[in-house]
């Protein structure tokens, strides 16, 4: 591992600080939506489609009920494009003559009582003319996206004829829902000026910014996109509040009054994203001795109705079909198609779960045919450091794999463990482990932060700087290792640095709050941009205190002049001296940035080919578990997850990422699972769509591995998504080897393990 | 949403009687409220409702006695207080047991055993226990109290024996007797706050690998909690062998018809069912 | 009905609907907005209160079944002082020790926490993940916090 320099570690970061939003989080102070009242304000409600695919003939507000105080709007109400703007403009705000999938936005209601609105809701109503749906990904012929990625594809043919093995598997994964606590919620307050100023639980304000301009027909000085309290996102607020606002202006606008939207439970689970199902195949040519020779990979992800982000999620998808192996040769193709279900989104991992499945599976599958050792199966085919992707990317520095590996396998006890439950044969129980493989590309794709000039910064305060990003803390503790990262690059306390609520009126564009960007890439700007507000105080105090420009610096609060020709160095003043003093006679002073994106790393995105990701995140997941042979139940017993990300500027936040993401791939891979009834989920409910309780979660033992990435700040790298990869094939593999078969699907139900069980026979 | 509704709160039996008598079109008892609000909230057959009689305080149907080898328990007792109680633990350890698995601490210190009796969901997890327990279940109202067995009690879905002006006062259950064992099985969705796909009870006599005095029950493969009367007679005094358990087995799949929903399958039902029974089985005649 | 009970020690009366939710009560007509509402349906327990010393879901109680009772919510939880809010034990181990990332169940798992702790409960890995079986959190996976329940429990003792 490389050595940071000593003088970039300044105090607070890699300690764990109390995160900042906790006192108002555990007294119950914390506002989040629901708890904050506007005045005058209504309540929105939504008319929704009940049908897949149909010509909507009529919307008929029944005239036997009394409308008096209720705002309603349909289609012909947007003053502007009939758009919720993001990648492709074909998604609707509100449906205008077609319906594409059931929960379908078609009308909008507000008023003072909910109960009168309850009543209202059963007084709109809809005729339809049906048209035909399609609900299979496998017979939609409507691709929203087509990937390929291609690396020595003329020498496959030669491959296969020559491998000693060709092992073929094919695997599926279906919705995962993101199950926030905190339901999507928003209220918009019509302005005076004809503006509309948003609050609400969300991840990205810009995209809302961007969406409502479209929407609304309004420049961007008459949008105000604020953030509350945010109680979690995992993606399922990415993109879908930028919907909502719109409902929330648009009813705000035409009733002049603020309007307060906030889902039930089984409306957010009906109508907003999940991750995109999938169908992965695998044909993989492999050496006797397991090296793995070439491959072709056919990944089919299920995008719903509309586009949304679908393409990027396959792209990422696609991207890490291969896994982290070393391919000398191989064909992956990728599509994204059209159904008529309620579309897909972002997710946690976004496309890598689900061919990190994929490829993990099948991994074990190959290990399984061929006899080999599952672990030594990875470590001979492990991608190393100079090694290429499959798009041809070299890997410069910070590859872990070997690293994560040993973590993952030392904390588990893995030999012994593996040795011991293949011997434990009588019972009617049976013990597994298996593990993982996964890597995650840290930050946007390809060329994404080179289009996206992301934007962050700090001003000064008397008492040190105030964090200036539009980047969201939805949990994950963004405010707290911000507020460190500044600290330490300005040189003062962490109590010192604020962080002020994301507001876009106020704020640069940092970028959306995805994609494991926010330490490595907004982090990495903030931390610049204070250490320039530092040079910037430095050359002013040596002005006021008779030193070179050059020969001051900050630490810890204080300013200190180094002595010429002498080791030593004298105190001139405390920040806070030369704060005020620099406010007093200069004025306010800001410094925000442009995110640099490392020299050298490009992507081309039209042959996919070159650098996908300026680095990856590297994690091995080690599961180990118990089979009932009576119920087919399985009970987790312990996972070991060891997560190299670069550097854990917080580590107790930093393992609650790691814990909290493990655990929600466990129900991915045990419990989570959406029954669809002609195109409509019929499980909305938390009883019925299952999450993990505290006794399903077994006990977590990450471990954090730090092979620093040279160009993140302090040497991070991303993090929020590399746990959510590796649990479920880990699970998969534990379960193989409990019971000798394999399940090549999602969840792991007792109902498939008993299938898989009768089919091994 | 629930301001057009009419509620009386009783505080005694005879106030709550004395609304029954009424015959209010559309009555509704509430208890402990863990099925009754979510219908509300989620406004579910809420035109159906029309009058809401609260029970919470009757305390005539509250308390726990072990009385001349029964168990009186008062339709209001709580899961929680199941748990807790010594006298359960003493005669019945088994319903103890399974209350802590019908949903979590809070849910258990409202949701109570007469409500799970009367809500009659064919997933009720102490339905089983208290058909192959042979509770008596004693029902009550203007027109005076009558004693039902809980298991001709369930008349089809959710559909049971008590009449419109009735309701259910306490749970008789004959304590275990020397050498004389109730136990069971749920399997579940998840491990807490879960729904069962199957549950299985069993209680019997086991004496030198035989069962006698045998009573089978089974929740969520039938539209009611089941009484399982050909699993009962394969194993009814016949010494434990591969044999006998297979005829269990066939008797309990003719007994039961469990169906496909999103909880789990009709053959994954029928086989852990059997598994299960075999299990349970064994482990009463001593062989595991 | 006119409904009087105790909240938090204090004597508190409202003019409700006899069957609206205690969760209701507590953030409209109380406007005690610290029990949250995740679900509706007792499955989350991010209204998780304490009705005379038992632990419930605010959003299964109807008002007319807590008439004169005694209720505790997460606003109840830190004591005031002279000097302001002084967070108990178990707020402080939530925060320096991970119990807490978004926050919205965060107030029902600390008052299911401390309700357990209350009754005399062991703060072992298995009790504590029973107790708390009924609270459902999507961001800590749970480790961070029952280490917060065990390290408060620790240090109380």
């Amino acid at each position: 591992m490389k050595q940071l320099d000593e003088e970039e570690v300044g105090g607070a970061v890699g300690r764990s600080p109390p995160r900042r939003d906790g006192p108002g989080k555990v007294t119950g102070r914390a506002k989040y939506l629901d708890d904050l009242t506007f005045p005058d304000q209504l309540w929105g409600r939504t008319v929704r489609s009940t049908v897949a695919h149909a010509k909507v003939k009529s919307v008929t507000f029944d005239p036997a009920f009394d409308w008096s105080g209720i705002t309603r709007v349909t289609a012909t109400d947007i003053p502007g494009e009939n758009v919720v703007a993001l990648i492709v403009d074909d998604q609707p705000c509100l449906a205008d003559g077609v319906v594409r999938h059931c929960e379908e936005a078609i009308a909008l209601i507000a008023g003072k009582d909910r109960e009168q609105l309850e009543q209202a809701l059963l007084h709109v109503k809809i005729e339809y003319e049906p048209l035909p749906p399609v609900f299979d990904l496998l017979h939609s012929d409507v691709a929203f996206k087509k990937y390929k990625i291609e690396r020595a594809v003329e020498t496959l043919p030669e491959i296969f004829a020559k491998a000693y093995r060709i092992v073929e598997g094919t695997y599926k994964v279906r919705h995962q829902e993101q199950m926030y606590i905190e339901p999507n919620a928003i209220c918009a307050v019509p302005r005076p000026d004809g503006g509309v100023t948003i609050h609400g639980s969300m991840q990205c304000p810009f995209y809302i910014h961007r969406a409502l301009q479209r929407l609304m027909k309004l420049p961007t000085e008459k949008i105000a996109v604020i953030q509350t309290v945010t109680g979690g996102g995992f993606g399922g607020k990415e993109d879908y509040p930028s919907m909502l606002a719109g409902h929330a202006a648009l009813l705000a606008r035409k009733a002049g009054k603020p309007v307060k939207m906030i889902y039930k439970r089984d409306e957010d689970v009906a109508a907003t994203t999940k991750r995109h199902p999938a169908v992965i195949k695998h044909r993989t040519a492999v050496a006797q001795d397991g090296t793995l020779l070439g491959c072709e990979i056919d990944v089919v992800m299920d995008g719903g109705a509309y586009c949304t982000l679908s393409p990027v999620v396959a792209s990422r998808g696609v991207l890490h079909a291969g896994g982290a192996y070393r391919w000398p040769a191989c064909r992956i193709d990728c599509r994204v198609v059209m159904t008529n279900t309620p579309p897909n989104g972002a997710f946690r991992g976004f496309g890598v779960p689900q061919t990190m499945f994929g490829i993990e599976a099948h991994m074990e599958r190959i290990a399984h045919e061929l006899g080999l050792d599952p672990l030594e199966l990875r470590r001979k085919n492990a991608l190393e450091l100079g090694d290429q992707t499959p798009t041809g990317q070299e890997l410069l520095w910070s590859v872990a794999a070997q690293e994560v590996l040993d973590a993952a396998v030392a904390k588990s006890d893995w030999h012994r463990k593996r040795h011991l439950f293949e011997s434990e044969v009588t019972g009617r129980k049976r013990r597994g482990i298996g593990l993982s493989l996964a890597l995650h590309g840290a930050g946007f794709t390809g060329a994404g932060e080179v289009r996206l000039k992301a934007r962050a910064g700090v001003e000064l305060t008397p008492r040190g700087c105030r964090v200036l990003a539009i980047s969201t803390d939805i949990g994950q503790g963004t405010e707290t290792v911000f507020a460190q990262m500044a600290a330490d690059s300005l040189g003062v306390n962490f109590d010192d640095v604020e962080v002020a609520i994301p507001d876009t009126s106020k704020m640069p564009d940092s970028g959306p709050t995805v994609a494991s960007r926010t330490v490595m890439v907004v982090g990495g700007t903030i931390a610049s941009a204070a250490r320039a507000l530092q040079a910037a105080l430095a050359s002013f105090a040596a002005e006021r205190y008779g030193a070179e420009a050059g020969q001051v610096t900050c630490r810890e609060g204080i300013f200190y002049a180094t002595v010429p020709d002498s080791p030593a160095e004298r105190p001139l003043a405390p920040f806070g001296a030369i704060a005020s003093a620099y406010l007093d006679e200069r004025g306010p002073l800001r410094c925000i940035e442009q995110y640099a994106h490392p020299p050298g790393i490009e992507f081309d995105e039209v042959a996919y080919r070159g650098d996908a990701y300026p680095c990856f995140a590297w994690a091995a997941t080690v599961v180990e578990l118990e089979v009932d042979l009576d119920t087919f139940e399985i009970k987790l017993d312990r996972v070991v997850h060891a997560c190299d990300v670069g550097k854990a500027i917080h580590p107790v936040l930093a393992e609650g990422q790691i814990e909290g993401g493990t655990v929600q791939a466990l129900g991915y891979a045990l419990l989570e699972e959406h029954f669809y009834k002609e195109g409509r989920v019929i499980n909305t409910r938390l009883q019925n769509y299952l999450i993990p309780t505290s006794m399903d979660a077994p006990v977590i033992e990450s471990v954090l591995v730090e092979d620093p990435y040279p160009h993140g700040p302090y040497g991070a790298k991303g993090l929020g998504e590399l746990p959510m990869d590796g649990p479920a094939p880990a699970v998969v593999a534990a379960v193989l080897h409990a019971i000798g078969a394999l399940v090549p699907e999602l969840p792991v139900t007792p109902e498939r393990v008993m299938a898989a069980l009768e089919a091994a026979r | 949403m629930s301001g057009e509704l009419e509620v009386t709160s009783a505080r005694s039996l005879g106030e709550a009687y004395a609304l029954l008598a009424q015959e209010r079109p559309g009555l509704r008892v509430l208890a402990g409220g863990t099925d009754l609000m979510v219908q509300i909230a989620a406004r579910l057959g809420l035109d159906q409702i029309g009058h809401v009689l609260d029970i919470w305080r009757v305390p005539e149907l509250r308390g726990l006695e072990l009385r001349e080898g029964t168990l009186r328990i008062g339709a209001l007792t709580t899961y929680g207080e199941l748990i807790k109680s010594p006298l359960v633990h003493q005669a019945l350890p088994a319903l103890a047991l399974v209350s802590r698995e019908v949903g979590a601490w809070a849910i258990q210190n409202r949701g109570t055993l007469g409500g799970n009796v009367c809500n009659a969901s064919p997933a009720g997890d102490t339905l089983p226990l208290l058909i192959a327990a042979g509770a008596r279940l004693v029902l009550g109202g203007p027109r005076g109290e009558r004693t039902v067995a809980a298991d001709v009690f369930f008349l089809g879905y959710r559909k049971t024996a008590l009449a419109k002006d009735e309701l259910l006062l306490r749970i008789d259950l004959p304590a275990l007797g020397a050498g004389e064992r109730l136990t069971y099985r749920k399997v579940g969705t998840r491990r807490a706050q879960s729904i069962s796909k199957t549950l299985i009870a069993i209680r019997a006599t086991s004496r030198d690998g035989t069962l006698r005095g045998v009573r089978i029950a089974a929740g969520c493969v039938a539209p009611i909690p089941l009484r399982c009367k050909q699993a009962e007679a394969a194993l009814e005094g016949k010494p434990i062998d591969a044999a006998v358990l297979a005829q269990a087995r066939l008797g309990l799949e003719a007994d039961i018809a469990p169906i496909d929903d999103i909880r789990s399958t009709a053959i994954y039902r029928r086989c852990v069912s059997g598994n299960v029974l075999e299990r349970l089985v064994r482990g009463l005649a001593g062989m595991e | 009905m006119k409904l009087t009970m105790t909240v938090n020690g204090e004597a508190r009366t409202a003019e409700v609907a006899p069957l609206k939710r205690l969760l209701d009560v507590l953030r409209e007509d109380l406007l005690l907005t610290g029990s949250k509402e995740g679900c509706g349906e007792g499955e989350c327990g991010a209204c998780s209160v304490v009705i005379d010393g038992q632990l419930v879901n605010a959003c299964l109680v109807p008002a007319c079944q807590v008439q004169g009772s005694a209720i505790v919510t997460v606003e109840g939880l830190a004591a005031q002082g002279p000097l302001g809010e002084r967070l108990s034990d178990l707020q402080r181990s939530f925060i320096e020790h991970g119990g807490a990332q978004c926050g919205i169940c965060t107030p029902g798992m600390v008052v299911a926490a401390q309700c357990h702790l209350d009754a005399g409960g062991a703060s072992t890995d298995a009790v504590l993940r029973e107790a708390l079986a009924g609270n459902l959190c999507r961001c800590t996976g749970y480790q961070k916090i029952i280490e917060s329940v065990q390290l408060a429990a620790q240090g109380a003792r």
